[in-house]
């Protein structure tokens, strides 16, 4: 049982004048923005809302939230059952589980735009391996700097092989924490592969996945370097997700306002889906 | 061997096949990447790795790197512990509020936060420092480090600390010699993860820095459009950021799988 005590205030102190000196003044700075027109000078105008109606109501915006829903969709749709099947498939002990650990660990840890370059130097059509064999070998006409749709498989081919590991590892983690007691009880039972998933394995990975569904919604929501140094957002603009688009629009075109205003928007959609994720996800547990 | 493991097998190959890709390519010369398609290096060649070494502009990047990580790890497991300490003891008035609040800034998107930091890391005068890229860092690391090391820290008993104090331990001198050494698996982890998001992020990083900070995957972008078509180079200076990395993923081999599977949701 915790104690009352608002002691815990000073502990939080240092943290929560990091984050404040952080988030706050900068999202100041943007909401800030997001109300006026500027000439450049650090001449500003009041706009009201103007911005906000404008981009609420700019195809331009809702292709770019729509095609960042899709992606986020399509990498949650392969990562979490590809990664569930992964763990449950990896050995639970001896030599071979940190082997298998770190060689998995490893795509995580490359800066993200080595992770682009990378990619980028994997699918070049005639000189990169995937490339070559998927031009000269199987005779699929690949290239992702002219077909859009190329270019989206080489982005979510890209996240899979990025970020699958960390599911790998959290449901993992939570399927090593299982008893044996468990299984043994199941095997008298003579429960089939499948129960013993669906009744042990699943509920005991219910708290990890959460967090792994999260972490893979908000990262792959806000993902901007990968995509960025493999196609720019092209061919056309088939691959501008909507981080791509905010800095286009921000450093691009210095646009301040109807920048600052998609970042409010932004923001508060991420806040919103992570909101809806993690009440649905963990509304049982409250009973 | 079990049919089973095909699929980590399977799936491991994988995540190889452009890993490898990249170090064959940084053994080959130019001349052979672009004539034409080769699955070995032909002319085995180190000259990309030499330039790499020889070149301040080059060797100064990774140095930049490693140290506004380190910085930024240092700081932020620093800050985070006593706050995961009280988060984990402590109920005190907003304390459900201002955790979640502190997730809220894991979920911001980096670009939102480009512009105000550099305007505002201009106008402290620490733009183009190691101190500047560290905190701005700090910004989703605290809250991550903060969730884990809460994690580590529920799972030890509360007797722990009131046995220390019947002892007539004060909190400094308990924190430090009792608790620290029980939680070091947590901090480990803490400080894999921090590692880990720092060195890996570049927005912010390349934003906030335009010389003395200049972090290695920013030399890189730069010499991918401005000297032309290196890929030799460029694959040689990727292959290089992979080491810290693996480095790392080595020593905490054993906990990283526990790392979030010990965190509350």
């Amino acid at each position: 049982m915790k104690t009352q005590n608002n002691r815990g205030w000073f502990f939080v102190l240092p943290v929560l004048l990091l984050v404040a000196f952080n988030a706050l003044i900068p999202i100041m700075t943007v909401v800030n923005y997001s109300v006026q027109e500027t000439f450049g000078a650090n001449v500003f105008f009041w706009q009201g809302l103007d911005w906000f109606q404008q981009l609420l109501n700019s195809d331009r915006f809702h292709a770019a939230l729509g095609r960042q829903f899709l992606f986020t969709g399509l990498i949650l749709a392969i990562e979490v059952p590809l990664g569930i099947i992964i763990a449950l498939s990896m050995p639970r002990q001896g030599f071979w589980v940190p082997v298998c650990l770190v060689l998995m660990a490893l795509p995580m840890l490359i800066p993200w735009n080595v992770v682009g370059a990378m990619w980028n130097i994997f699918t070049l059509p005639d000189i990169g391996l995937l490339g070559y064999f998927m031009n000269h070998t199987l005779g699929i006409n690949y290239d992702m700097t002219q077909n859009p749709f190329a270019a989206w498989v080489t982005i979510v081919t890209m996240d899979v092989w990025h970020w699958t590991s960390l599911v790998v590892l959290l449901s993992y983690a939570g399927l090593v924490s299982i008893p044996d007691a468990y299984y043994q009880a199941a095997k008298i039972d003579g429960a089939s592969a499948w129960s013993v998933f669906r009744y042990i394995q699943l509920p005991k990975m219910k708290t990890v996945l959460t967090i792994a569904i999260l972490l893979r919604f908000m990262d792959s929501f806000n993902i901007y370097t990968e995509p960025f140094v493999l196609t720019g957002g092209g061919p056309g603009n088939s691959t501008t997700l909507l981080s791509i688009d905010l800095v286009k629009i921000a450093l691009g075109q210095f646009d301040l306002g109807p920048a600052a205003a998609m970042s409010l928007i932004y923001f508060a959609i991420t806040l919103l889906v992570s909101w809806l994720f993690y009440t649905l996800m963990t509304k049982d547990d409250a009973k | 061997m079990k049919k089973r493991y095909i699929i980590p097998v399977l799936y491991i190959a994988f995540l190889m096949l452009p890993i490898y890709w990249l170090i064959a390519m940084s053994f080959k010369t130019t001349n052979e990447i672009l004539s034409g398609f080769s699955l070995f290096p032909q002319t085995f060649t180190l000259a990309n790795y030499k330039v790499i070494f020889t070149d301040p502009t080059w060797y100064w990047g990774y140095i930049n790197s490693i140290a506004y990580v380190t910085l930024n790890t240092v700081i932020s497991v620093t800050v985070a512990l006593p706050a995961a300490y009280a988060f984990s003891r402590y109920r005190f008035l907003g304390d459900k509020q201002l955790f979640f609040w502190l997730l809220t800034n894991r979920m911001a998107p980096a670009a939102v936060f480009a512009l105000p930091f550099f305007q505002l890391y201009s106008a402290v005068g620490l733009f183009d420092t190691y101190l500047a890229v560290a905190l701005a860092h700090t910004l989703f690391n605290v809250p991550l480090a903060v969730w884990i090391l809460e994690g580590f820290m529920g799972g030890v008993p509360k007797e722990l600390d009131e046995t220390a104090y019947v002892d007539g331990y004060s909190f400094p001198r308990f924190f430090v010699t009792v608790f620290l050494p029980t939680i070091k698996a947590g901090v480990g982890v803490a400080a894999f993860f921090c590692f880990m998001f720092s060195w890996v992020e570049l927005l912010l990083a390349k934003t906030l820095t335009a010389v003395a900070a200049k972090p290695i995957a920013a030399t890189m972008t730069k010499t991918a459009s401005s000297a032309g078509y290196e890929l030799g180079l460029l694959a040689a200076a990727g292959t290089l950021t992979i080491i810290p990395g693996a480095i790392v993923i080595y020593f905490v081999r054993n906990y990283i799988a526990k790392g979030f599977a010990l965190g509350r949701v």
